[in-house]
């Protein structure tokens, strides 16, 4: 518990140029280099998605032959999970658990360094693979076999992409726990964290417990591929259904990682411009911890049509539904906090409301998906890509958006432009719908996932969600043009920024010191 | 103002979605032909009324809370911040809520796990990209293909009412008996939706699965594989015919003759020109997916059979690729899935289109001679 304080290590005050950022050690450094990654995989990730949706505009093949296709839904996914939404979240925990602990920096400030830098070679690695005979992964980002053991010379640069993403993220989880279990200021104990600190606590456990397995998995694909093992490989006594199991077993705790942080960030948000304290602090903490523990006990709900023994198929359904309760639990305490408050609706609540009433859309279509004999009809159609695209775009995506508007003032010392955020907005919260509603449709219609091409009757809908997609891609610009705008201008921010802001990030200067907290505050 | 003129858009914007929903795009399950899928419509319908007016229900009260308790309309905030009551009912009423629906879904969840007790069995197999039906019973066997022409899914001819979903060989059943369905696979997971039906379970290589139907209706209904499984995954389509039993059986008939006269041919002697005729519709039905039309195939990926050293050197060799395929390639053996005519017929062709012109050729009963 002895925090070393930053002005006893001797180095460079504040250094600048190219070393600056190669070497730095800042979290607050490492936190921008994670977000100003996160962001241009976005439009990496973005334009895949944009090619899928140019090809299914139309039924007949337009564009892309359809092994290229899947190669781009394969790697979509890859790069919006692993370099877009999971980095924007570190990228924020690094940037904002210090300042709201009341800490000078992470716990471990050159590991932090590291697992920043491990991701741009994974990802130049993985996007690589695109221009490799045989081309790039196509079997899904879920890496099924024995379909993916088809990949061509693609195949081992993949697997090591992964393993290097895996070792980023427990770094980094390491880095979290640490910070926050050893270097609260005095007088901060647990039940007074944010929440944010809360939900990026137990995401950082969850990391911990699912990457590793994740890395197993994907390396008896190596072996079944290259040293002669048969896991996956009936002919050799193994089962290609015990990797979706072991996958899964991943999968899953893996989607809760990628949206309790933005339950954390919705938390910040809404009391501060209801100018009302979050309603049910400790509900909120209990029922974070309970979906993370849950997390660990439903991931059969993928595989509901492999084959399942009737008892598997009612524990996972069973268990799936009960999730609701808890995910219920925190929208209606949102709701609650809302209530009788004193709102107004600048930019980062408009897409805290915006996350609260899509996500809960998202939540549904999982209800449905979770009761087994109607998952049997929704099952890889378009429903669960509309299920999945609802609680990840409109979902994480938009919680990460709201937090950079949030606290973008705090970090640059300048207010965005409030005018261009809201055309942000609105037009993202427009054509998310014009894209991914639709899909639910279709999938109900028979549509099934992963195909470049399909029967007619499937026509309107796919052009519909291909306009949306467009027009959402395109309104994306509006936010790299604030957000670099508002690093080199505006008008100056004050300390606390928002009139309803508490904590402890709040009390610092707008921009906060290079090392803030050097000496711990005290908390009440 | 705002409010206003948003809610507008927000109408008209739900107008328009709901006068797309055609004929031609239909927005919900449909209700298909037999009891079971009747049922999971309905707990569908039912999910989706309750998570509807729950819905409402929150929707509603954020909306009231939107308008009423904004700051610029003078609203104050109170400072309420907890309440251990309220977290309790909240907690309750969605758990018994839950319980309410898990009832129905388990009854039929049960039910469509009961595979015993059928009036007969087939046994599907998915391959990349194609279904082989067999009728156990009955000694019928045959292989399924996409029927779709390569000219209308290249945009080069107007697409047809099936597009996509049209095959050479559909599986056919009688209306009214339990048939069961044993799945697996040959080579990579593939998947066996039929919607009217509501039945969907994967083929994993290796392994069988099982699923039963009773159909209410006859009729035609098509699916499509729902497991990704490659470049063709998109198509590979399933029809199923179903037809009153008197139907069935004169189809079985049928089946079971057409299948003897071809056993028949494999001991005829062809043409080169009958043998290079029957071999492009064989190559272009089975082999230009992945070697495509010109036969170049793709650079890196399939090998090229224009100018190749097997369709161009011994015709033994070339013969044994085609029967064993290729080991730790997505080169299948095509043993078991095309007949002695057939093989015989592709090689020909293979040696002799393109510009190979070897001018050689195979005759059934080399081919015969080689199982």
């Amino acid at each position: 518990m002895s925090a070393v304080l930053m002005d006893e290590v001797p180095h460079e005050e504040h250094p600048t140029g190219i070393k600056r950022w190669i070497f730095t050690t800042n979290h607050k450094d490492i936190g921008t280099l994670y977000l100003l990654f996160a962001l241009m995989m976005f439009f990496v990730g973005g334009v895949m998605a944009l090619i899928i949706r140019a090809e299914l505009f139309q039924p007949g093949l337009q564009f892309v032959e359809p092994q290229f296709f899947n190669s781009m839904t394969t790697l979509h996914a890859l790069v919006m999970i692993f370099g877009v939404v999971m980095p924007a979240f570190t990228g924020l925990a690094n940037w904002m658990i210090p300042m709201m602990v009341g800490a000078p920096d992470m716990a471990l400030p050159r590991m932090n360094n590291w697992s920043f830098w491990i991701l741009p070679f994974a990802f130049t690695m993985l996007l690589s693979t695109l221009f490799m005979p045989g081309g790039g992964p196509a079997g899904g980002w879920t890496l099924y076999p024995p379909l993916v053991l088809q990949t061509g010379d693609a195949f081992p640069f993949v697997i090591f992409a992964i393993h290097m993403m895996g070792i980023s993220s427990i770094m980094g989880a390491i880095n979290v726990i640490a910070t926050i279990l050893n270097m609260r200021a005095p007088g901060m104990t647990m039940m007074k964290m944010p929440l944010f600190v809360w939900t990026w606590l137990i995401t950082a456990y969850l990391l911990i417990a699912t990457m590793p397995v994740l890395a197993g998995a994907v390396t008896m694909l190596l072996t079944d591929k290259f040293f002669g093992t048969s896991f996956f490989n009936a002919a050799g006594g193994g089962d290609p259904v015990m990797f979706q199991h072991i996958f899964w077993f991943f999968g899953h705790p893996e989607v809760y990682i990628l949206i309790l942080p933005a339950f954390g960030v919705v938390s910040s948000i809404i009391p501060t411009f209801a100018r009302k304290p979050l309603f049910g602090y400790s509900s909120m903490v209990y029922a974070t911890a309970s979906i993370a523990f849950l997390s660990f006990i439903v991931w059969a709900h993928h595989m509901f049509t492999v084959g399942m023994p009737l008892a598997g198929e009612m524990f996972f359904m069973l268990t799936t539904m009960l999730i609701a309760v808890p995910t219920g639990v925190k929208v209606f305490n949102w709701v609650a906090t809302m209530w009788r408050g004193s709102l107004t609706f600048e930019t980062p609540m408009l897409f805290a409301i915006g996350f609260v009433v899509l996500f809960t859309i998202g939540g549904f279509s999982g209800l449905m998906l979770a009761m087994t004999p109607i998952d049997f009809q929704y099952h890889d159609t378009y429903f669960v890509v509309a299920h999945f695209h609802y609680v990840l775009v409109p979902g994480a995506v938009f919680s990460i958006i709201a937090a950079v508007y949030y606290w973008l003032p705090k970090w640059t010392g300048h207010m965005y432009n409030e005018t261009v955020g809201k055309w942000h907005f609105w037009l993202s919260a427009i054509f998310v719908n014009v894209t991914f509603f639709p899909m639910h449709f279709l999938g109900l219609a028979g549509m099934p996932r992963r195909i470049p091409d399909y029967a007619l009757q499937f026509t309107d809908f796919n052009m519909l969600a291909t306009i949306g997609a467009f027009g959402f891609g395109f309104s994306q610009l509006l936010f790299v043009y604030v957000v670099w705008q508002c690093a080199r201008s505006g008008k100056k921010a004050s300390d606390q920024v928002w009139e309803g802001a508490h904590g402890l990030e709040w009390t610092l200067p707008s921009p906060p010191p290079y090392h803030s907290f050097t000496t711990a505050p005290e908390v009440k | 103002m705002r409010i206003t003129r948003l809610g507008l858009l927000i109408c008209a914007g739900f107008a328009s979605v709901s006068a797309l929903a055609s004929e031609r795009s239909s927005i919900n399950m449909a209700p298909g032909v037999t009891e079971i899928s009747h049922t999971v419509y309905n707990l569908h319908m039912l999910i989706l009324g309750i998570c509807t007016l729950i819905g409402i229900g929150v929707f509603g009260t954020m909306f009231y809370s939107i308008l009423r308790h904004r700051k610029s309309a003078g609203h104050e905030a109170a400072q309420f911040h907890e309440s251990t009551t309220v977290e309790i009912i909240w907690t309750l009423i969605p758990l018994l809520i839950l319980i309410g629906m898990a009832i129905p879904a388990t009854k039929t969840l049960i039910a469509m796990e009961d595979t015993g007790n059928s009036d007969m069995t087939i046994k599907i197999t998915g391959y990349q990209w194609k279904w082989e039906y067999e009728y156990i019973d009955e000694g019928i066997h045959f292989f399924s293909n996409l029927a779709t022409p390569r000219s209308e899914i290249e945009n080069q001819q107007a697409k047809n009412e099936h597009y996509l979903l049209e095959v050479d060989h559909p599986i056919v059943v009688p209306i009214k008996k339990k048939i069961r369905f044993l799945l697996t696979a040959n080579d990579v997971i593939h998947s066996w939706w039929m919607p009217a039906l509501a039945i969907k379970k994967d083929a994993i290589p290796g392994f069988i699965n099982e699923m039963w139907t009773v159909i209410d209706k006859p009729g035609t209904y098509r699916g499509q594989c729902t497991e990704l499984c490659g470049k063709d995954h998109g198509f590979m389509p399933i029809v199923l015919v179903a037809l009153e039993e008197k139907d069935y059986l004169n189809w079985v008939e049928e089946q079971k003759a057409a299948a003897d006269s071809e056993k028949n041919l494999s001991s005829k002697t062809f043409t080169l020109a009958e043998l290079n005729n029957r071999g492009e519709d064989v190559y272009n039905r089975n082999c230009a997916a992945c070697h495509q039309a010109n036969g170049e195939g793709l650079p890196g990926v399939f090998p090229s059979i224009k100018g190749s050293p097997v369709a161009t050197g011994d015709i033994s060799e070339h013969l044994k690729v085609v029967m064993n395929g290729r080991q730790g390639t997505a080169m299948q053996s095509f043993a078991g899935q095309l007949s002695d005519v057939d093989i015989a017929s592709v090689i020909t062709y293979q040696r002799n289109a393109w510009g190979n012109d070897m001018g050689d050729s195979l005759q059934p009963a080399q081919v015969a001679a080689q199982r």
